[in-house]
């Protein structure tokens, strides 16, 4: 039994080649569907994202397995052949597929490192998974643990809290002046698209109001629609900005559009509330000499950029944080990957020594015709000890080396020593598993109250 | 024991304060938690030894200059531990930790009898609480300010470091500022009034003229004209920081001048 993982993802192909692979929902309990009737694929649980595409899955031996995935993935689209996608996927299995799955789940395997959609993501997929009943004991354990880690490293490290975009650092510096960015008004100059995109952050944070000039007023109420804000004639710039507390500029002129008494003037008809500025535009639209104004702040491209370069910095020092988290919970999951593996050969081995016994004791009481109910009970007792005390060393030695390195070993030479066959393995598998999988639906409905 | 027990918060103070300082330069979470926890601890054994004084004398342990600093650096503790962690809002201690860990030793520095006040009538009682209480919003104002300043002058100078993410943002300094004279200014002016009526009481004037006495009227013209000027021309962000500063150093002198009251004086009043 292996679990296996075989995907692309933003550095291994093109995006061309991801949009050809992306399964929509409404087809994707066909395509798990597909997955498991590959026999000897066990479970399966398809990932995909704008930046990747994984299947990850329990197969029965992963040679054979990864080729199967790779059918799978040639079928999704009928332009592709196996050609073009082979050179593209990444195959990994059982601890370095635990691994990986925990590392994407902790978005250290995302293009930004630290964005927090992809956690949603593999919540999904997994959701999906266990709507379509494609996923099992293994996999639901794993994945749960993958998201539980995705959680905990965003808790528990600052992965996630440093904007990386320029846009976005707007917002987190506006946040370091205005505590509540809800009673705060916006005022954008001019049409430049890093503008918009900074307003359009700041709307999503929820501001009070926004208000939008331009040298074409027309424009100014295309923008106001988009915003939901209002148009103010572009003459009325200077008597407007002291209703502003951030002021956004891009305007793409030549010279600057607001000057230090512009500023100055502002500044004392709010009383000294500090107003906000962000000059995104090259050249510059506002006079730098603004900075010097007592309770005004103005951040232009190069400082914006610096403090993004300044975030990434953090980011990647957070990162070998999570790192470290990861590993450390890889490693429990792995053993306990491997304990599963030691439970149905514990249960074939005992239940073979238990059929054994109970064979001999008839044919004893057979050939020894009448006994006290005494005597019954000494002989029982004997067999009983025996078989007990000669099964005791070897299931302990089992259950202890499951977790060790070499417990896939450890399991094999059991098997081959007690003659067990995979036969008697997989009923006995398929019946620990059905028990199992009623205590991970039971769990599962708990945990579905607690929001991710 | 209650001797010891005093050591003890000193010195938890002391352990609060070097972690909550680390904790403003680095970005350890474990610091942070491990911080809030001593400081928490030394919160315990102050109160413990305050509670063992006032069973042992049947009184609040405020009427000598020790025991007052020791009330005041109390009361800001207390004022951390409910603001400061009710708003998430850790990084206040790196700033009210040394204070009270300072307002400690000064204590104990302080000659026993220094400040004692005979507690004649209720009157001193009242007047004493009031501005201990008055002195811990001034207290807490400075410490916004400071924040104030030094958030500011990071956001000017674009030094986008750990200190710059971990302090505040200016306007919840400023709004915090306002509200701790806010706090502070009206029980500070009943404690002057409470103070001069004790006076009249026992030196048959309310008004004498010692050091004390005239840096805390000063002080407190000073942070009337804080509030005043907040109101009505908008004395408000960098100016009003600035402004608790310096009236923090006034409340400071006024300290000292008690510190230095003549036994006589002590005598008398």
């Amino acid at each position: 039994m292996n679990i296996i993982v075989l995907g692309l993802n933003h550095r291994t192909a093109p995006v061309e080649l991801r949009e050809l692979l992306a399964i929509p929902d409404s087809r994707m309990g066909e395509a798990l569907m597909r997955l498991r009737s590959y026999p000897g694929v066990k479970e399966a649980m398809f990932l995909g994202t704008c930046n990747r595409v994984e299947v990850y899955a329990v197969v029965e031996k992963g040679e054979w397995g990864f080729r199967k995935l790779e059918d799978f993935l040639v079928a999704i689209h009928f332009s592709l052949s196996s050609e073009d996608l082979l050179p593209h996927l990444y195959r990994y299995s059982d601890e370095e597929a635990i691994a990986h799955l925990f590392r994407v789940s902790a978005s250290l395997d995302s293009m930004v490192v630290g964005e927090p959609q992809i956690l949603g993501q593999v919540k999904d997929a997994y959701e999906l998974a266990l709507t379509h009943r494609s996923s099992g004991v293994i996999l639901n354990k794993v994945v749960k643990k993958a998201i539980s880690v995705g959680k905990s490293v965003r808790t528990n490290t600052r992965i996630g809290e440093y904007a990386v975009s320029v846009s976005y650092a707007a917002v987190e510096l506006a946040k370091k002046v205005f505590s509540n960015l809800q009673q705060q008004v916006v005022l954008l100059v001019g049409a430049g698209e890093m503008g918009k995109l900074a307003a359009q952050h700041l709307v999503n944070h929820g501001v009070k109001e926004v208000l939008l000039t331009t040298r074409n007023h027309h424009r100014a109420l295309a923008l106001a629609e988009r915003f939901q804000g209002k148009a103010v004639p572009y003459d009325q710039l200077r008597t407007t900005l002291p209703k502003a507390d951030i002021v956004i500029c891009a305007t793409g002129a030549p010279h600057f559009v607001i000057s230090k008494d512009d500023i100055e003037g502002a500044v004392h008809q709010r009383r000294n509330r500090p107003i906000f500025l962000i000059d995104i535009t090259v050249p510059r639209n506002i006079d730098p000499a603004v900075k010097d104004v007592d309770n005004a702040f103005i951040f232009d491209i190069d400082d914006l950029n610096a403090h993004v370069g300044h975030n990434q910095e953090e980011r990647l020092k957070e990162a070998s944080t999570a790192e470290k988290m990861v590993k450390g919970e890889v490693e429990c999951m792995v053993a306990w990957v491997r304990g599963l593996e030691a439970t149905p050969t514990i249960i074939a081995l005992r239940k073979k020594a238990e059929d054994i016994k109970n064979t001999e004791l008839d044919k004893a009481f057979q050939r020894l015709g009448d006994l006290t109910e005494k005597d019954r009970g000494a002989i029982e007792g004997l067999a009983s000890a025996i078989v007990n005390k000669l099964l005791h060393g070897p299931l302990v030695t089992l259950k202890t080396e499951a977790q060790s390195q070499n417990g896939f070993a450890f399991i094999e030479a059991a098997r081959r020593f007690f003659e067990l066959r995979e036969r008697e393995l997989h009923s006995l598998d398929v019946e620990s598993q059905e028990t199992e999988v009623g205590d991970e639906a039971s769990e599962e409905s708990l945990s579905q109250k607690d929001p991710l | 024991m209650t001797e010891s027990l005093s050591f003890l918060t000193m010195g938890l103070y002391f352990g609060g304060t070097l972690l909550f300082l680390a904790f403003l330069l680095h970005r350890s979470e474990v610091l942070v938690r491990v911080a809030v926890f001593v400081a928490a601890a030394g919160f315990f054994s102050h109160t413990a030894a305050l509670g063992m004084a006032i069973v042992s004398t049947a009184q609040i342990p405020i009427l000598t200059f020790r025991d007052a600093m020791s009330f005041f650096a109390w009361g800001l503790v207390l004022v951390f531990l409910v603001v400061g962690l009710k708003r998430g809002l850790q990084v206040l201690g790196a700033f009210i930790l040394p204070l009270a860990f300072l307002s400690l030793v000064s204590a104990t520095l302080a000659p026993v009898e220094a400040g004692t006040i005979a507690p004649v009538f209720q009157t001193v009682w009242v007047h004493v609480t009031l501005s201990i209480l008055g002195t811990i919003g001034f207290a807490i104002a400075f410490v916004a300010g400071l924040m104030y300043l030094m958030q500011e002058r990071l956001l000017k100078s674009k030094q986008f470091n750990v200190l710059n993410f971990k302090l505040p943002p200016l306007d919840f300094l400023d709004t915090l500022n306002q509200r701790s004279i806010l706090f502070g200014f009206p029980l500070m002016t009943l404690g002057i009034l409470t103070g001069a009526v004790s006076a009249q009481l026992t030196i048959g004037s309310y008004l004498s003229w010692n050091p004390e006495q005239v840096w805390a009227l000063i002080t407190w013209v000073f942070y009337f004209g804080v509030l005043m000027g907040r109101v009505t021309v908008g004395w408000r962000a960098k100016r009003a920081a600035y402004l608790t500063i310096v009236g923090f150093a006034g409340v400071i002198l006024t300290f000292i001048g008690i510190l230095m009251k003549s036994p006589q004086a002590i005598a008398h009043l």
